[in-house]
């Protein structure tokens, strides 16, 4: 079974991330969402309507980004686009219309002709969000946008997105880069083992899960010592403890004095990746 | 619901005709080339050591075998390893499956593309055939909506191997074990009769391609016998089959 008894509502108009490391059912939810895998049982409702017996309609007002790049290599970047309106319904005029516009917007104007092989990775990933914005979705699914790309690629589709969703969409997405969540969702759900852990804005489950601050200091017997007889909770992370606290400064203060400033102690704000390792572990997946 | 298919199927037969026509030079030269290299082989090269078969000239007897033969690999060929490709390497069912398209109407589609690419195959060769001087006019003219059918039980056939397949080097085993056997032995290069009586069923009731010599043998001579309407109700109800099984083969491949 690949996500168990899950249970989550998304709000018109909002970011919503699902965080889980691989395996955890992040792209099984996305596909039950598109009405794609079938599942065994409770309910699913998308626009209010069943995904067992409204795929036709759901899917109709989805717009779909997955995670594997599947763009027609057989067409040019433009064809792509119109060929893709065309299994939407769309007349040729109003495709061909969108399409220009589309590829404006991702700033593809310039690949217009070219075969998607010619393409770099950040370009396919550009037109595959052109792609699924072809239909003018109220919804929009993105199961790992931005995988794979280079810094430069990351911000332009996340300036993207960001326009996307000031416009109104409501936009589901899945990630692995932690920052990526953190920057672009206003709400979202950790998932590990098929099921929900957590669900929250970002802000709220750092506070809840981590703390204001994150102490780090390199662990030696000492400073391990130290932390014991201080009585402080602290987290074991390779060759770093890490202490969450909301007194940095005075944790800082006394690791320095323990470790006779002989190791680099450093403060800097929890983020959403101490949260997602907390609950997650540290062990690999896969 | 048997399958599920409305209008929709028109989008993904369209976009293999827009692949198609893009590389159009070369999806053009088999149907001109074969015809011509095998008359000029079989039909006027060996074929001057055979006088006639059944009184018919041999180049006149393999010209609706070349036909049907043409058909039979270009619309397998397109649902196995094209389609396969298709589904496999490159996504494009996950592609379209994310749209109002549901996955019974791109089988069909698939299905109905791989049809229609055997009847321009049929289409092609026929003015080759002409002047050769090998088929009969306007019975022949039929050759060309035949290869429809006959394109869509190939099709349909294919199909169910794809959704069945491993692997695409899997795919030799029907390719070279049914294909291959059906070339050579569906009354093609030589009378049916001519097999051992046992044989000769065998080949009515397992290789479809002896139904559609058949029928395309009349065509070409034209001269109509009750028998071809056997023929005709065997491909039918074979296409039938065939097309409703791969839908279903895929649903399980897919969908998961």
């Amino acid at each position: 079974m690949a996500v168990d008894r899950i249970a989550f509502r998304v709000r018109e108009g909002e970011v919503f991330g699902f965080l889980g490391p691989n395996g955890a059912g992040k792209t099984t939810t996305m596909k039950m969402i598109q009405c794609i895998s079938p599942k065994s049982g409770g309910t699913l409702q998308v626009f209010g309507m069943d995904v067992d017996t409204h795929h036709r309609r759901i899917k109709s007002r989805l717009g779909v980004v997955p995670q594997e790049n599947n763009l027609d290599p057989d067409f040019s970047a433009y064809r792509n686009l119109l060929i893709y309106a065309r299994y939407f319904g769309i007349p040729k005029r109003e495709a061909e219309r969108r399409a220009e516009d589309l590829l404006a917007f991702m700033q593809l104007d310039e690949k217009r002709d070219v075969l998607i092989d010619n393409l770099s990775g950040g370009m396919k990933r550009r037109l595959i969000i052109a792609r699924a914005l072809v239909n003018e979705p109220e919804l929009l699914i993105l199961d790992e946008p931005t995988i794979g790309l280079d810094p430069q690629a990351r911000h332009l589709i996340w300036e993207k997105l960001r326009s996307l969703r000031a416009e109104g969409n409501t936009l589901v997405l899945t990630t692995h880069y932690l920052d990526e969540a953190e920057r672009l969702c206003d709400r979202l759900v950790i998932m590990d083992h098929g099921k929900i852990l957590v669900e929250g804005t970002p802000a709220d489950l750092i506070r809840e899960h981590a703390g204001n601050d994150v102490v780090e200091v390199e662990r030696t017997q000492k400073v391990v010592a130290r932390l014991e007889e201080l009585g402080l909770n602290y987290d074991l992370a390779g060759d770093v403890v890490q202490v969450f606290t909301d007194r940095p400064n005075d944790v800082a203060r006394e690791l320095l004095e323990a470790c006779r400033h002989e190791a680099a102690v450093t403060v800097r704000p929890a983020t959403l990746e101490d949260v997602f390792l907390r609950l997650t572990g540290r062990s690999l997946r896969e | 619901m048997i399958v599920d298919i409305t209008t929709r199927v028109q989008s993904v037969w369209r976009r293999n005709w827009d692949a198609f026509l893009r590389t159009y030079k070369v999806n053009f030269i088999p149907p001109f080339v074969e015809p011509v290299l095998y008359l000029l082989a079989l039909g006027f090269g060996l074929g001057t050591y055979i006088e006639a078969v059944d009184g018919i000239p041999y180049p006149v007897f393999i010209a609706p075998a070349l036909v049907s033969i043409s058909v039979m690999y270009s619309a397998f060929f397109e649902c196995t390893y094209s389609s396969f490709v298709r589904m496999y390497y490159q996504k494009t069912f996950d592609a379209i499956i994310a749209t109002p398209v549901g996955i019974d109407e791109v089988i069909a589609g698939e299905m109905l593309w791989g049809a229609t690419r055997g009847m321009i195959y049929a289409a092609l060769m026929l003015p080759v055939l002409l002047i050769f001087n090998v088929v009969a006019m306007p019975s022949s003219l039929l050759l060309i909506p035949f290869a429809f059918l006959a394109g869509l039980l190939f099709a349909g056939i294919a199909m169910c191997f794809t959704a069945i397949t491993p692997s695409i080097d899997a795919l030799n085993y029907p390719s070279f074990l049914f294909i291959t056997p059906m070339f050579l032995f569906s009354g093609t290069f030589f009378p049916l009769d001519l097999l051992p009586e046992p044989i000769q069923y065998f080949a009515l009731a397992t290789l479809p391609l002896t139904h559609v010599v058949a029928v395309n043998r009349a065509i070409t001579l034209a001269a109509f016998s009750p028998v071809n309407l056997l023929n005709l109700a065997w491909i039918a109800a074979a296409t039938a089959i065939f097309f409703v099984l791969a839908i279903r083969l895929m649903r399980r491949r897919l969908i998961v």
